[in-house]
């Protein structure tokens, strides 16, 4: 009934007792009847209310967000308090769906009473802040309905905006493209240079081959003039890619975007976009073609490639030719207009009369802006003025007289076999025109004006006004310039003029004969009536008819009905001055940091992502493992390969570089923020991280003597670390700790000593160890195995050492290179199929020796034969394209009985694919393989929640993969979950807030991608379990593996 | 943005109506009757129409006009895009976006309309997303919906709606892993009179442009994440995507990597350069010609295949408005069947496989309405055709890689050519 639109009010009562009802379906079709019928009957209204407001606290997201929605839709003024309430509950919610409607709400909300405009606009300021994409779009939407001037609203929010903005759903896009456009125009400097400039561009490019120096001289004077604002470059990169999107709205924001805001150079590329709608529906084309034809007007060069496209088919309707027919006019040119004139000729003969009429008036439009071809242009329309169709013969009279008019000169054969045509002429327009043209030019035929005027006379009566009104001006104008054979003529004329039923005509008729009738009151005007009435006349100016359009905004509804429409806002001119862009980044740091990760995301770069870290460090305190973990990473990376590593850095380093200059045009904050990254990761990576472990150690300090609780989970996973590389290290433990007694003290002293030394302190660290692992290498041939393993284990015992120092001798470490390390071996080699020679691996988690971007590997070879086996060494290696793998040393031989651990590094390039290699020994060889688990492939990575937090939101959209597992009853304890989850891959723990929430974060050991793992507990024994990622291959296959971890017993 | 939505049948009933916001009347839509007399032909009707308190949006499908009614600026591009998503989804619900399949499911139609606009601003619009909230209706699921009292609308909020992949619904799974791709090219070309006139072969000057869609179906199970390739994708132009492709790497890459929605949907639809030079797979021998000052004239057309990689031409179809001032037309083909309608002036031929050793043809007398003027224009030809197997483009499907899932799904890969708006001037 409500669909039919008939009255279902008397039913209210009957219907809202419903409201409670279980069954979804029903409460859904409630849902729907009050929302219609509620405003009429507000009283029983009323009593559904408390049902909503319970159903507002639901745990279930949908359930609250559907109350919310009804609640905010039943528009009784009563309940604005409660709602009021409910927004600003929703908008707090932890389901980003719920927020979602909230900013829905507020629309709705403020439609009913606009005086809550200044809590709702508190409200939406809190929501712009989201980082949600879901929220996004809404909540613009919101901004643009309540408060679309309050533009400092948007300040904070524009590079949240401009980044999230490929991942919002495509109807939020729309709107905020709108909004950001609006936003642009009042907060840059235009990009199009002024008018002389614009000139000096243009010669630029015609004159190709002037001598390079004026070029260049040119190119700095343009340089000169404008820069742009780095923001206003980021959107327009941005909105680049929508434009592939299929969405026919969103594809025309961009274009609007770009035509309002770009570089003219730059404008160009949405005309491809542009045309591909083009195939789509008609109201979409129809659209789409308005708004390219007002484009088209004032930049021809955008759409000229694409001519083709706007052909005419027959089977278009007929709104569609005139629009393309108009597109084709504005492309014509010299050099396609022959071309273009053929195909107008086709159209001419068309069966659609409206649209052959338009296509003559579009053949005028071309003959008169381009002068080659008028003459064609008019023989070609002179030629229609024998077409049967009176439509096509009157329009062409009607152009050709306009055509004649611009060029006044011999065209008095024209005049005259348009006089014949009079005859079978009955539309009034033609005639008019006709009628004018000879009398315009009645000199030149001087024998037919007369005889017109004569035919004219005798149906005067019968005439349309128009057409009388010209056989006034006619008559006129013969009895001036030929009174002798004209004279009665004109007087029977103005006569039957005199007595007409129009106003105008009669009016007309007084004023000519005042005026060419000699008598005595005539005074001085009757003397000029010659040259009133035969003055040369301009010629009119043929305007495209959307010409008047380019005012709006493309895109718009006013642009598409030619008027302003409720509530379009004007945009606003470019400001002479920019507003100050720091406006942008008034929480400097934040703000920038993000924009500095975004940058390190797209680019897929691990360099940034180190400077990431270190921004993170500075920021939080209990992060700090990371950055250390790294740092011993780098120490040893660039001690032990100093060579390989050099050239290796040398190519990130370009890398960055180009990234920056990049980078450089287009921001000033992140280039500041990234130049400073990359000088220092030039001057020495080791500084930078040095840093970092500076503070962290500082922090540590404080911490301490604050006695936090971070330390917890630390300790006690440093005991099995500690144990482990004891395991793993046995005698060679001692060794090495001998060796590294001298590094520790140089380093006690470098951080004991001022901070204005400490970069070079540090420098002569490494230094320092080079010299010792040279040593150690001196000391492989003997050895070298159990040298190598122990410098591999070495690195968190250093760790260790040095933490320690930078906690000023405090025994309390709280850093963590890996809270687990797994006992669990894999068979690389049976013994059986070894001949007699075993060996099985594990992973050692812990950040590999040979280079940081391999996973290190503890291979332990034990002979079971009773003979010396000789000469065991890595053969031939057979790695998937990409994957490196750094072997262990050629090992002398191998006692009967005995065993001996070697590591070996493998760069398993993110991916679990198997690395083959060959095991020799002095006469077998064998093949083996190493297939990673995933949660292998990682680092752990130690955060704040609150890091943790801000990461995952960067990291939805595709890199988020989810489940739903059920847990196993005894695992439902924190620690039990902690303990599992670690043990099946090397994820580091984030402290979290809530008791049911736990997360962990790692980084891939090949590409450095943060690898977010989130296990959240519910009731029922079940639990969410979210991974955030870049690498979602890998995300999805670690989420696969640890489902069985926690849902077995 | 949108207030209120109308549809309104091909006689003028406004069978459907719905409000977002307070009710509009149903009087606003006397301005869209007015326009629609005025434009004579439902073609015509313009988009958007303005009345004094209200603006009109409209679109026109499948015989039905989806009014929709709003107050303030809006981009047009915004509503008339979203009416097409609401008829794609009736269409994607009920088989056939007609009046009877709509007043027929008249209570999901309107637990739709709820569920993908609030307040006038589209919330949920994948058709993914919406299958799980309210489920389409099945003859089975009536039949048990109505013993057992249980609705088709879904009481969880399906996850894709919050998670980061919103045109996948959660938890799918097949015992049959599929993956079928149809990449369908459409070639557009109007070809010019002297063209078709001189049987040459046909200058690209008059082609205008050849217009691809890929197609894909998928019945995969889990949440696979796919990758393929083509052979030549230097090929595509401009191409438009699906939002699950991952643009970033189809700009450094030239892969195509997503997660793919459920079901049938259009992955990518793209364009070819028009430098590439595409041969036109049929061409037209015609022959028409009105006589001056008699009621007849003659009508001659032979349709012959191109080169075109021994692959045969298909369903063949040849449509011509005729002038107005035909009033039969009497015809032989040598194969196929014609019809022509004296009301609208089409006539059809349908003429089916192109075999190159006898070329069909059709010709015969063109009646005239005795004193009416010769037509001055021969009508324009239009050709449907079909020619599987074959991409006109050259465009191959290179490999399709699956990663996140550990079943082997079944590959299937069809190209097709056909048609699109193909028109030879005469």
């Amino acid at each position: 009934m409500i669909a039919k639109g008939k009255n279902a009010s008397e039913l209210f009562p009957a219907v809202v007792k419903n409201v409670a009802s279980k069954n979804i379906e029903i409460k859904k079709l409630v849902y729907v009847y009050l929302m219609r019928y509620a405003e009429e009957q507000q009283d029983l209204a009323l009593l559904s209310i408390s049902t909503f407001q319970r159903a507002l606290k639901d745990p279930n997201q949908l359930i609250r967000a559907s109350a919310l929605r009804v609640l905010s839709s039943i528009r009784v003024p009563i309940i604005v308090p409660i709602m009021m309430l409910a927004i600003k509950e929703a908008s707090s919610d932890l389901s980003p769906y719920v927020r979602k409607n909230a900013a829905h709400a507020i629309q709705k909300l403020y439609s009913l009473d606009p005086e809550q405009k200044e809590m709702l606009i508190e409200v939406i300021e809190k929501l712009l802040k989201d980082r949600s994409t879901l929220v996004a779009g809404s909540v613009v939407m919101a901004f643009e309905e309540v408060c679309p001037d309050r533009i400092d609203l948007i300040h904070k929010n524009y590079r949240k905006l401009c980044t999230l903005l490929v991942d919002v759903e495509e109807w939020g896009q729309v709107v905020i493209i709108h909004m950001l456009t609006r936003y642009a125009r009042t907060q840059f400097v235009s990009p199009w240079k002024k008018d002389d400039d614009d000139v000096v561009e243009e010669y630029n490019e015609n004159n190709f081959y002037e001598s390079d120096e004026e070029q260049k001289e040119k190119d700095r004077k343009v340089k000169k003039t404008y820069t742009m604002d780095p923001d206003h470059r980021l959107l327009l990169r941005n909105t680049k890619p929508l434009l592939q999107s299929r969405n026919a709205a969103v594809v025309m924001a961009v274009a609007q975007l770009y035509w309002h805001l770009a570089p003219k150079s730059e404008a160009g590329i949405v005309s491809k976009s542009l045309v591909r709608l083009l195939r789509s529906n008609r109201e979409v084309q129809y659209i789409v073609l308005q708004n390219i034809a007002t484009m088209s007007i004032q930049r021809k060069g955008m759409f000229e490639p694409y001519l083709k496209s706007f052909y005419v088919r027959s089977t278009d309707p007929t709104m569609i030719k005139t629009l393309k027919l108009e597109i084709l006019t504005n492309l014509a040119n010299e050099a396609n207009i022959s071309t273009l004139l053929r195909e107008f000729q086709t159209y001419v003969k068309s069966q659609d009369k409206q649209f052959a009429a338009a296509t003559i008036q579009a053949i005028g439009r071309c003959a008169t802006n381009i002068t080659e071809v008028t003459d064609t242009c008019l023989n070609g329309l002179v030629c229609l003025l024998s077409n049967r169709d009176e439509i096509v013969v009157a329009e062409s009279v009607v152009v050709i007289k306009k055509l004649l008019q611009t060029q006044p000169a011999h065209h008095g054969e024209i005049i005259k076999h348009m006089a014949k045509l009079l005859d079978n002429i009955t539309v009034p327009v033609a005639r008019a025109s006709i009628l004018w043209l000879i009398g315009e030019y009645c000199e030149r035929v001087p024998k037919i004006a007369p005889d017109v005027l004569r035919k004219t006379a005798k149906s005067f009566t019968n005439e349309d006004d128009l057409v009388k009104l010209q056989i006034l001006n006619l008559g006129a104008k013969l009895y001036l310039t030929n009174s002798k054979q004209t004279k009665l003529l004109t007087q029977y004329v103005l006569n039957l003029g005199k007595y007409d039923q129009s106003y105008d005509i009669r009016d007309r008729t007084r004023f000519i004969r005042q005026l060419i009738v000699p008598n005595e009151k005539s005074g001085a005007l009757s003397k000029y009536a010659k040259k009133i009435f035969l003055a040369q006349k301009p010629a009119p100016l043929l305007e495209s008819p959307f010409k008047a359009r380019d005012h709006f905004q493309l895109g718009t509804l006013s642009h598409t009905l030619n008027s302003k429409a409720a509530g379009y806002l004007e945009l606003s001119d470019w400001p002479e001055v920019a507003p100050d862009p720091a406006l942008r980044n008034i929480e400097a740091p934040e703000a920038a940091k993000e924009w500095t990760v975004f940058l390190g995301k797209t680019k897929k770069e691990k360099p940034s992502e180190k400077f990431y870290s270190e921004s993170e460090e500075e920021e939080d305190e209990s992060a700090s493992t990371s950055a250390t973990g790294r740092f011993w990473e780098t120490n040893l990376h660039v001690s032990f390969f100093m060579s390989e590593s050099e050239s290796g850095s040398e190519s990130e380093k370009e890398d960055k570089e180009e990234d920056s200059s990049d980078e450089s045009s287009g921001s000033s904050s992140s280039s500041e923020e990234s130049s400073d990254s990359e000088s220092d990761s030039k001057e020495s990576t080791v500084k930078t991280t040095s840093r970092t472990a500076e503070e962290s150690g500082s922090e540590d300090i404080k911490k301490k003597a604050k006695g936090t609780t971070t330390k917890r989970n630390a300790s006690s996973s440093s005991d099995s670390e500690s144990s482990s590389s004891e395991e793993s290290s046995s005698d060679s433990k001692s060794e090495s700790d001998l060796k590294s007694g001298s590094e520790p003290g140089k380093c006690r002293k470098a951080t004991s000593s001022k901070k204005e030394e400490k970069p070079v302190q540090d420098r002569k660290a490494p230094n320092k160890k080079d010299v010792f692992l040279l040593d150690l290498d001196d000391f492989c041939p003997v050895t070298s195995p159990v040298a190598v393993s122990a410098a591999a284990v070495l690195s968190p015992s250093l760790a260790a050492d040095l933490e320690g120092l930078s906690l000023s001798g405090s025994s309390v470490i709280d850093v963590t290179t890996q809270v687990y390390v797994p006992t669990k071996t894999h068979e690389l080699l049976h013994r059986m199929s070894g001949k007699g020679l075993a060996a099985h691996y594990h992973f050692s988690r812990q950040p590999c020796i040979f280079g940081d971007r391999m996973v290190s590997v503890q291979v332990t070879l034990s002979n079971t034969t009773d003979q010396k086996i000789e000469n065991i060494h890595i053969g031939e290696k057979k790695l998937p394209p990409g994957m490196r793998m750094q072997g262990f040393n050629p090992i002398e031989s191998l006692a009967p009985e005995g065993s001996i651990t070697v590591s070996m590094g493998i760069d398993f390039c993110d991916s679990t694919q198997t690395a083959s290699f060959q095991l020799c020994t002095k006469d077998d060889h064998f093949n083996v393989n190493i297939q990673p688990p995933v949660g292998e492939l990682l680092l752990p990575v130690t955060m704040s929640e609150k890091d943790f937090k801000k990461e995952q939101g960067m990291l939805t959209g595709m890199n988020e993969t989810s489940a739903t597992i059920a847990v196993a009853p005894q695992n439902s304890t924190s620690l039990v979950i902690i303990e599992r989850v670690v043990k099946a891959a090397n994820l580091g723990v984030v402290p979290s807030g809530q008791d049911n929430i736990h997360r962990f974060a790692a980084k891939t050991v090949h590409s450095g991608s943060l690898m977010l793992v989130t296990v959240e507990l519910k009731e029922s024994s079940t639990a969410q379990l979210i991974i955030n990622t870049e690498k979602t291959v890998i995300g999805s296959v670690l989420l696969r593996e640890l489902k069985p971890v926690l849902s077995q017993g | 943005m949108i207030h209120s939505l109308f549809l309104i049948n091909c006689t003028g009933d406004i069978f459907l109506e719905k409000h977002w916001k307070s009710v509009v009347s149903q009087s606003v839509c006397d301005y869209f009757f007015e326009a629609q007399e005025k434009a004579v032909d439902v073609e015509n009707v313009p988009p958007v129409i303005s009345t004094p308190h209200h603006y009109l949006i409209s679109i026109y499908r499948d015989k039905i006009f989806f009014v929709s009614v709003i107050q303030t600026e809006v981009p047009p591009l915004f509503v008339i895009e979203f009416l097409h998503r609401v008829a794609d989804t009736f269409q994607d619900y009920f088989g056939e976006c007609s009046e009877t399949a709509i007043k027929d499911n008249v209570v999901i139609v309107y637990e739709l309309l709820e569920e993908m606009l609030d307040n006038g601003f589209p919330l949920a619009t994948e058709s993914n997303i919406l299958k799980e909230l309210i489920k389409p209706p099945t003859i089975l699921r009536s039949v048990v919906n109505s013993i057992t009292g249980s609705s088709n609308v879904g009481d969880t909020l399906p996850t894709g709606q919050l998670s980061n992949i919103p045109w996948r619904r959660a938890g799918v799974k097949y015992t049959n892993n599929e993956a079928y791709f149809d990449v369908i090219e459409e070639i557009d070309a109007i070809i010019d009179k002297s063209a078709a006139l001189h049987n040459v072969c046909y200058t690209l000057d008059k082609v205008l442009s050849v217009f691809f869609c890929c197609f894909f179906f998928f019945k995969l199970s889990g949440i696979p994440d796919l990758s393929l390739s083509f052979m030549n994708p230097r090929l595509l132009d401009d191409v438009s995507f699906h939002p699950c492709i991952r643009f970033k790497r189809w700009e450094s890459e030239r892969v195509l990597s997503f997660i793919p929605p459920d079901g049938n949907f259009r992955l990518i639809s793209y364009r070819v350069s028009s430098q590439n030079l595409v041969a036109i797979p049929v061409y037209v021998k015609h022959m028409i010609s009105f006589k001056e000052n008699s009621s007849s004239g003659r009508f001659d057309v032979t349709i012959g295949p191109k080169q075109n990689m021994g692959k045969t031409v298909e369903g063949v179809v040849m449509t011509v408005h005729m002038p107005k001032a035909v009033l039969n037309m009497n015809l032989t083909s040598t194969q196929g069947s014609y019809t022509f309608d004296p009301v609208t002036k089409v006539l059809t031929w349908d003429v089916g496989k192109i075999t190159p050793q006898k070329l069909p043809n059709l010709k015969g007398i063109v009646n005239l309405q005795s004193g009416a003027p010769k037509p001055e224009e021969n009508p324009s030809l239009n050709i449907q055709f079909k020619i599987q197997q074959l991409a006109i483009s050259g465009l191959k499907v290179n490999r399709l890689d699956m990663y996140g899932e550990k079943y082997k799904p079944f590959k299937g890969v069809k190209y097709i050519t056909k048609a699109g708006k193909f028109q030879v001037r005469t």
